[in-house]
């Protein structure tokens, strides 16, 4: 799916990267722990977290994620937004929380990719 | 590229903010010279993990990035507190790191793990009290 259907499902609002929603993503990956997100490496990934400072960025940074969902609610500042920016990493947030965000993804074909 | 590239940072402490901005240099760089997407990756992951273990455990430190082609070699090295116990430190889950660590995100007990699985060889120098050098290579 592309991050516009991302986007749709979760109805969500863009917070930075509206030109880049054509993009594809293949897997989703959901943590507020770095380093669990660090432990999952694919492409074309979306990550969603409730976790709101600047090395949520770096960390999508480092694993070439295409987007990033704020859930529960959660606004990033506008250093976070602007260091997304930066980075071309596309900024999506809803209010759904996690457990449901994650379903609701998944429920329309996106997976979390193979151990 | 005839010769090692080599890049190095300081490693500044108490400046969680910041941690990472070398992991992003490094990457930046790496991508200049035409490396594979996946030695970049390994290399981003495995720097980034061991740039934030230097603020949270070990006060700061210096790390060295020599970049040769057949290989990339980070020396993370820190004037820390040591590593007690190297083997149940490499353990996925186990840490040390205190709850606002956490709270930021980190202090998962996947730090060293993470670093491991990234690298193609890793070896850690540790003395309580002194410091600890980490070097990890990834091959191109």
């Amino acid at each position: 799916m592309t991050v516009k259907d991302v986007q749709e499902i979760l109805g969500a609002r863009v917070l930075t990267g509206e030109e880049f929603l054509d993009r594809e993503v293949r897997s989703a990956c959901g943590s507020d722990m770095m380093s669990d997100v660090l432990a999952f490496s694919k492409d074309h990934s979306v990550l969603l977290t409730g976790l709101c400072n600047p090395q949520v960025i770096r960390t999508a940074e480092m694993l070439d994620i295409v987007c990033l969902v704020f859930v529960r609610g959660k606004k990033p500042d506008e250093t976070i937004i602007e260091m997304a920016k930066e980075r071309e990493i596309i900024v999506l947030e809803t209010g759904h929380r996690m457990f449901s965000s994650c379903g609701m993804l998944y429920k329309a074909g996106l997976g979390g990719g193979a151990i | 590229m005839d010769e090692a590239i080599v890049l190095t940072y300081e490693i500044s402490p108490d400046d969680f903010t910041r941690a990472g901005e070398a992991s992003s240099d490094v990457k930046g760089k790496l991508k200049q010279l035409g490396v594979s997407p996946e030695a970049i990756r390994k290399v981003a992951i495995a720097m980034y993990e061991g740039e934030i273990n230097m603020v949270i455990h070990a006060n700061g430190g210096g790390i060295r990035v020599e970049i040769t082609p057949v290989e990339i070699k980070m020396i993370l090295a820190d004037v820390g507190p040591g590593i007690p116990d190297v083997e149940q430190a490499m353990k996925a889950g186990y840490s040390t790191a205190p709850d606002e660590v956490r709270s930021l995100g980190f202090g998962a007990g996947m730090g060293l793990p993470n670093m491991k699985k990234y690298t193609d060889d890793m070896t850690i120098e540790t003395q309580l009290g002194v410091g600890t050098t980490i070097t990890m290579t990834v091959k191109m």
